[in-house]
């Protein structure tokens, strides 16, 4: 009854269609709101890649969700359900922020981003570190806690930047700029040196750090003794008791890296663009992390791969809701949406008939016995 | 297979309460029920008897409407019934107590007792009218339970009274009773089968599924064999005898010697002195085991043997580290473990301890893992480590393909999923992983449940190699036939304390089961 | 001074009430979703779905009443497709709430933006197409009751009546709630299936069929609490109105213990904190000087998360919850 499928169709076919299924769903609204999907697909792809400066645009949003994507997949391997990437970005940004604003008086630019850098990544650690240990040792679920922990660090926020932290003479909630080269470079920055003109982008050196993070993700989770203990965790806590290990030392370890990686993603914002810390510069991102980690079946690669999707459905988006009348950015939220349900939650609604048509078509080829 | 049909017929007034003819059910490519023919006389105490994976349990499912049968009829009281769900059985008359109680901890005893069957859509009236139902049942099988008491303050014992009741009262008269004693203490277990005959007496048909003999012996009016998902045998209980019973349930005679001969121990390397543990939950006194005490010699095997959860589990959670004694001392060389000073699992590794735990599933084996993986799983530093943190893949397939051919394990290759093996070959990961770091002391527990006989043989062949090495072996085990194969000196518990250490001359099945029972 | 503090207070528990109103009704909606064993993150999205669905009904149609049946009708939907997620292909519950919500984000603007163009919000409401405040008679009397009768009145007249008639139904389905619950047969069978479903598919009753209804019953409270804010307490539909209300929901329903009651009490005192928090901005209050908004609106996400660690009470949640059920073998 049970047919074991080949690879190719576990980690390639299924998740194809799965993907294929969200914008179908998506196309059938657009058309109901009376517009063409088919044109908005070519709009969205022009967009994204295409136009002037378009892809630049997308592996800077793609570089937002690598780290927010790996973030959820390393927690994921230990079977915890890390919601608050979200949370963890903003308090990573925060970190990244108050040393800048601390020693960028005192200090060259290039040695306070030598600082920012780990203070991000402290930073959102600290933030996955209470729900993990919370759950690691007071058996709080870390679904509840986390999600709590997104609001926390939100209002967070709000006080501090509206407060303390605002930048004299401001009306908005923001702090002062950072000193001058307090900064990453951009990508079209630095090909100029090179001699290369490339169009303006917010692309920058983040895009590299993300990809190293990827690397380093899959050698932690595959080739590395903590990254073996880890996923036996996430398989069976009793298993890894028997073993030896703590399970509970091993949860807030875990959560300590995906805290640190969805921190990580401020970098790209704050120190690639902003220069400043800003109110929901965030924006959502930590979510989408969640459905490129779904997407991406929690393998550096596949992440790779569901970011540079989401990057381009976020630039192309953007690119939408200036050429249509009637659509809007939020059509990319609600495309996010529909990727999360039948990547995630239906993930395995294919597999019966896809299993069907693989044996038939097995049957098929080997002819009547 | 030729089938005996030797009980007793259903007389033409009173048909048989239950009567399968050529059921068939297959899993996959597993076929765990085969053609399987089955009389019941209404009234009988019927016992099914099996070891397992003999495909007991599927036909258990099949009577209860779980599963639904590939082929063949089934007739209830000369009905024949298609039973589709749980709803058709109980409508048939089949009331079930499964294995694990299907009783809501949080709930009531009446509550549990009425779901699913409450009569009316307020649960004040189904209240009302069952107290009265109930009393009426309890007055006539002798089943007093409180009725407004919580399941989850429950012993086990009462527990089960109240899923007979259930049963009873959803208008069973045919009682399916799956592995009922299990989980329960000698004394629970005679008050169960007390039960058992009252409900006889007032008309009951039971049907008792159990692999335990003594049980059979005890309790059944007719008892049918089954083997690799076939009945082989419908015997009356008094035209045989336990000897018969066992080998038709093996295919052979039962061995109890061969592979074992005299040890030659040496000194004592781990000594329990006073040896208690306490349940967690500060509300629950309840003492899982008391006043253990014994010497361990190198080259020795010390079997612990006793009915399940008689404290051998805890026993042996003691000895591994994973728990900590709430008294008393384990003495490893110069470590006293002690309440004070407790122990982990990475500490006794450390000490040259090695563990085969019990359940292989839950905690000997990461299902999800290839075999490479699961063979260093507490050992990855040792065998897989190389540079500081890492994890060296070529090393853990090398590692894993030269056990693989030591242990036999079928078929030898390292990246399959460890979920993929049989139990024998998946046991043998284990005690190939825990063999291969030459420990001198070896706990092992449960050492061939749910393996195949050829790989049992192998088993056992290692165990006793590796204690003629000068290891020292604490074999833990609720089959009595495996104790007494390998052990050269017996503990018995029971209730959580040690009814005495017998030497192997002086151990039969007879003397041991006794103390098993707790009469010394 | 002190008359003056006693109407401040008196007022503050009117708004109390008005913003407890679509936290009651998620909550009771996630005790039946939960307790049934289904974990619903969920509620924040279906209410913005109903929210949306219920203003843009009342606005095309001129109907509070149609806008409500739409709102229940939308979100029975996607409490349907929850169900048919998490029940019937055994998928994570979170992962579908969560997608849910996400959509439900994307979902209302589009289609707000598609139908009204005005940025992904709703034509303003006029009176008759909300569901106005209801003011209950005798006030007059209350207030010429000797002694007590100004401040009763008060009472009576501010924070009991002047409420619509969602406000009534907030407080009554905390009752139904309660009744279905440990009164009936269903309630019974839907807490089993919560705790130990086994015992529930034994007794020869179907587990999914009882999950379905559960989530039904939740999907048609959140439908009440979307269109509480958008044609009620509001005039109107505006993006990401529900504002995590859903998420607070959740939070109270925990504190609560997922009992009725106690989840009543819990959604009042995170109302009440929203409500003088409204209150608070900019006051300056003697002794201890300004008090941060901010600070006081995250006091159920701080609380819910102290109580969850077990260091003030313990949260017991149903034990099936999460488990996707599957007869064994």
């Amino acid at each position: 009854m049970e047919q074991k499928l080949p690879r190719w169709i576990d980690i390639g076919l299924l998740p194809l269609i799965n993907i294929l299924a969200a914008f179908f769903v998506a196309g059938i609204i657009i058309a109901v709101i009376g517009e063409n999907p088919f044109a908005a697909l070519s709009v969205l792809v022009k967009g994204a890649f295409i136009y002037k400066g378009a892809l630049g645009y997308t592996l800077f949003y793609a570089t937002n969700f690598i780290f927010t994507g790996l973030a959820v997949a390393v927690a994921f391997h230990a079977s915890l359900f890390n919601i608050g990437g979200e949370g963890q970005a903003m308090v990573g940004g925060l970190g990244l922020g108050l040393v800048a604003l601390m020693l960028d008086p005192l200090l060259p630019p290039l040695l306070v981003v030598f600082i920012a850098l780990p203070a991000a990544v402290v930073f959102g650690a600290f933030w996955g570190v209470i729900p993990g240990w919370l759950q690691a040792k007071r058996g709080s679920h870390i679904v509840i806690t986390t999600i709590m922990f997104n609001f926390i660090a939100a209002s967070l926020m709000v006080w501090l930047l509206a407060g303390m932290l605002m930048a004299p003479g401001q009306m908005s909630p923001e702090t002062r700029s950072f000193a001058d080269g307090v900064a990453l470079a951009h990508f079209h920055t630095l090909l100029s040196y090179g001699g290369i003109s490339v169009a303006k982008s917010p692309l920058n050196l983040s895009f590299v750090i993300a990809l190293i993070a990827c690397v380093a993700v899959w050698v932690l989770i595959w080739r590395t003794r903590l990254g073996y203990v880890i996923r036996a965790t996430g398989q069976s806590e009793q298993a890894v008791i028997y073993a030896g290990h703590s399970p509970a030392k091993i949860i807030i370890i875990t959560m300590a890296i995906s805290g640190g990686l969805a921190g990580l993603m401020a970098l790209n914002e704050i120190l690639g663009v902003q220069q400043r810390v800003i109110l929901n510069f965030t924006s959502g991102y930590g979510f989408t992390g969640i459905a490129v980690a779904l997407m991406g079946r929690n393998h550096p690669i596949g992440i790779l791969l569901a970011s540079l999707l989401f990057g381009a459905l976020y630039q192309g988006g953007a690119e939408l809701d200036f050429e249509f009348q009637t659509i809007t950015r939020e059509m990319v939220l609600m495309i996010q949406g529909l990727i999360i349900l039948f990547s995630g939650a239906l993930a395995y609604m294919f597999n019966p008939l896809v299993t069907r048509v693989f044996s038939s078509f097995i049957s098929a080829s080997k002819g009547p016995e | 297979m030729t089938v005996t049909h030797k009980q007793a017929k259903g007389s033409d007034t009173v048909p048989f309460a239950i009567s399968l003819r050529g059921v068939e059910k297959t899993f996959g490519a597993v076929c765990a029920n085969h053609n399987i023919d089955l009389d019941i006389c209404t009234g009988d105490i019927h016992g099914i008897i099996g070891e397992n994976g003999a495909g007991k349990s599927t036909l258990v499912s099949i009577l209860y409407g779980f599963y639904r049968a590939d082929a063949g009829t089934i007739r209830v009281f000369g009905k024949e019934r298609t039973l589709r769900s749980t709803a058709d059985a109980i409508a048939a008359g089949i009331g079930m107590v499964h294995q694990h109680f299907m009783l809501v901890p949080t709930f009531t005893v009446l509550e549990n007792i009425i779901l699913g069957h409450e009569g009316t859509e307020s649960l004040a009236k189904g209240f009302e009218a069952a107290r009265v139902e109930l009393a009426q049942l309890a007055a006539r099988y002798g089943l007093d339970v409180d009725l407004d008491a919580v399941i989850e303050d429950f012993p086990v014992g009462l527990q089960q009274r109240v899923e007979i009741l259930k049963a009873l009262y959803r208008g069973a008269n045919i009682l399916i009773l799956d592995e009922p004693t299990g989980v329960l203490t000698p004394q629970e277990t005679d008050q169960l089968f007390d039960i058992l005959r009252a409900l006889k007496e007032q008309g009951v048909t039971i049907l008792l599924i159990t692999h335990k003999l003594r049980e059979i012996m005890a309790i059944t009016d007719h008892v049918s064999v089954m083997r690799g998902g076939e009945m082989v045998a419908h015997k009356r209980r008094s035209d045989t005898t336990p000897e018969e019973l066992a080998e038709i349930m093996v295919g052979r005679p039962v061995r109890t010697d061969g592979i074992w001969h005299p040890p030659s121990p040496a000194q004592v390397v781990l000594r329990a002195d006073n040896l208690g543990l306490n349940a967690e939950i500060s509300a629950d006194s309840s003492v899982l085991v008391s006043e253990i005490s014994f010497a361990l010699k190198a080259g020795e095997i010390l079997g612990v043997a006793g009915v399940s959860g008689n404290g051998q589990s805890e026993l042996l959670e003691l000895l591994a580290g994973i728990r900590a004694p709430s008294s008393g001392s384990i003495q490893i060389g110069e470590r006293h473990i002690t309440a004070e000073m407790p122990s982990s699992p990475s500490e006794i590794k450390s000490l040259s301890i090695a563990h085969v735990p019990e359940d292989r599933h839950l905690t000997g084996l990461i299902l999800s893992f290839s075999a490479a993986e699961s063979m260093v799983l507490g050992y990855e530093e040792k065998i897989a480590g190389g540079m500081a943190g890492w994890l060296d893949r070529e090393q853990l397939g090398e590692h894993c393909a030269s056990l693989m051919r030591d242990f036999d394990v079928r078929p030898p290759d390292p990246s399959l999923k460890s979920s993929l093996f049989s139990g024998g070959n998946q046991q043998k990961i284990v005690l190939a992983r825990e063999m291969s770091a030459a420990p001198s002391i070896l706990l092992v527990g449960q050492a061939t449940r749910g393996v195949d006989i050829g790989a049992i043989e192998f088993i056992h062949k290692q165990l006793i190699a590796m204690r003629d090495k000068g290891c020292a072996i604490i074999l833990v085990s609720v089959e009595l036939d495996e104790i007494l194969t390998l052990s050269d000196r017996i503990m018995v518990m029971n209730n959580g304390s040690s009814m005495g250490i017998v030497e192997r001359k002086e151990a039969d099945a007879r003397s041991i089961g006794l103390l098993m029972a707790g009469v010394r | 001074m002190m008359a003056e503090l006693w109407l401040q207070f008196v007022l503050a528990l009117d708004a109390t009430i008005r913003m407890s109103t679509p936290l009651i009704f998620c909550a009771m909606a996630g005790i039946f979703s939960e307790r049934s064993g289904i974990i619903d993150i969920s509620l924040e999205g279906k209410m913005l779905l109903s929210a949306f669905a219920a203003a843009s009904l009342a606005a095309l149609t001129g109907s509070a009443m149609i806008g409500l049946v739409g709102a229940i009708i939308i979100s029975v939907l996607f409490s349907l497709l929850h169900g048919f997620a998490c029940i019937t292909h055994k998928g994570n519950q979170v992962v579908s709430g969560l997608a849910i919500n996400i959509l439900a984000s994307g979902l209302t603007v589009t289609i707000g933006f598609a139908i009204f163009s005005q940025g992904g919000q709703t034509p303003f409401l006029g009176r008759e197409q909300r569901f106005m405040p209801l003011e209950l008679p005798f006030i007059e009397v209350i207030e010429s009751l000797p002694i007590i009768g100004p401040s009763l009145g008060v009472i009576y007249s501010e924070v009991i009546s002047g409420h619509n008639i969602l406000v009534w139904l907030a407080f009554l389905a905390v009752i139904v709630t309660g009744y279905v619950l440990f009164r009936t047969t269903f309630g019974l069978r839907l807490r089993a299936v919560g705790e130990k479903p086994e015992a529930v598919d034994t007794a020869g009753v179907s587990v999914s069929w009882m999950r379905y209804k559960a989530v039904i019953i939740a999907g048609i409270l959140c439908g009440m609490a979307g269109a509480y804010l958008s044609v009620a307490h509001g005039g109107g539909f505006v993006r990401e109105m529900t504002a995590g209300k859903g998420y607070i929901a959740l939070a109270a329903m925990i504190f609560g213990n997922w009992r009725p009651v106690p989840v009543l009490l819990a959604c009042l005192m995170f109302g009440f904190l929203e409500a003088i928090a409204a209150r608070l901005q900019g006051v300056d209050l003697p002794v201890i000087g300004q008090v941060s908004t901010d600070l006081i609106l995250v006091l159920p996400y701080v609380l819910t998360v102290i109580l969850l660690a077990g260091f003030v009470g313990k949260a017991v949640p149903p034990r099936a919850i999460g488990v996707p059920y599957a007869k064994e073998r």
